[in-house]
């Protein structure tokens, strides 16, 4: 059966990796055309360095680079939120190779993705 | 190597409070194509005569950041000397197809790419060396662009200033609102950098944010 890998990985299996683990597990599975689902996300830092990363490993012919989504963090606006400003918390990712997967609507709370098997 | 760069950090901001040195660098960030070095260039043009570098309808114009220091802005009353950092475009993905779909031939599309990952590379290395960033965004254009989130994410983790600049006021298919919507927690200026509309709007944002 043809088709795609979407792998579906839980804040907890991604917890236990340092951020130079993280980005080097995504853009592996990536790279050999998985698309992933992060229940907890990046935070913005590893999101740079996933970027940064990403760059380093573009070559004609082969990789033209990762299609991210995230949705822009909720700011907390209570009181002691303002007062303890904590770092911005993370919310689902998507990632996957930018020749299979295309952002075709993102909103605050809302990612709309097109998958496709061809290039 | 995170906690000595953390302690450079908070010991720089430190002394330039005590002595209230009006001196802070800035970086120019956004996706390709959002008119970021024709924002330099105004910024440049108004207040040193100069120019920050060639812009273009091809995505990735600029490839290398271009920094230019003791930019001197006076608003309000106020001024405040900037280091003035120009970067590429960020992006996620490179395709060479794209540019040679813009009329390259397929060497220099190739070169074009090999040059603007590095570019990338480069822009993301300034966002830890800044004191806050100008986020240009097209106000004709989707504002929930990974490159937007991540900037801003990037600048509200560090606790630095963050001014978003909706560009292109000028086309009538502008919505600079919607921008002001998307983000609602950083203050926005709706300008065209290529027309000059409001601009003096932005250099007293500017003075107030950064100063």
């Amino acid at each position: 059966m043809q088709g795609i890998q979407m792998d579906l990985l839980s804040e907890d299996r991604l917890s236990r990796m340092t951020t130079v683990e993280k980005v080097r597990f995504i853009l592996d599975e990536v790279k050999s055309g998985k698309i992933l689902v992060l229940e907890r996300g990046l935070t913005p830092q590893e999101e740079a360095s996933l970027i940064e990363m990403t760059m380093t490993l573009i070559e004609p012919d082969d990789f033209s680079g990762i299609e991210m989504e995230t949705y822009p963090a909720h700011e907390d606006t209570s009181i002691m939120g303002k007062l303890f400003k904590k770092q911005p918390k993370t919310r689902l990712t998507v990632i996957g190779p930018a020749n299979k997967i295309k952002t075709l609507r993102k909103d605050r709370d809302m990612i709309t993705a097109l998958v496709s098997a061809t290039k | 190597m995170g906690v000595i760069r953390s302690l450079k950090k908070n010991f720089s901001g430190f002394f330039r409070k005590l002595f209230n040195k009006k001196n802070a660098r800035i970086g120019i960030y956004g996706p390709p194509n959002a008119g970021k070095t024709t924002l330099a260039n105004r910024i440049l043009r108004d207040w040193t005569g100069d120019a920050m570098g060639s812009v273009s309808n091809i995505a990735h114009e600029t490839r290398r950041a271009r920094r230019r220091e003791g930019v001197t802005i006076q608003a309000n009353g106020n001024s405040l000397t900037l280091d003035v950092i120009d970067t590429p475009g960020l992006a996620t993905k490179i395709d060479f197809h794209e540019f040679m779909e813009q009329g390259m031939n397929e060497a220099d599309s190739k070169r074009r790419a090999k040059e603007a990952t590095e570019g990338v590379i480069e822009a993301v290395k300034w966002l830890e060396n800044l004191d806050g960033v100008i986020l240009v965004m097209d106000a004709t254009e989707d504002p929930f662009t990974q490159v937007n989130v991540t900037v801003i994410g990037n600048m509200e983790a560090r606790n630095l200033p963050l001014l978003i600049v909706a560009n292109k006021i000028d086309l009538p298919e502008s919505a600079p609102s919607t921008i002001r919507d998307a983000f609602p927690q950083h203050p926005l200026v709706a300008i065209s950098a290529l027309e000059g509309n409001n601009i003096d709007t932005l250099y007293e944002e500017i003075a107030k944010r950064f100063g």
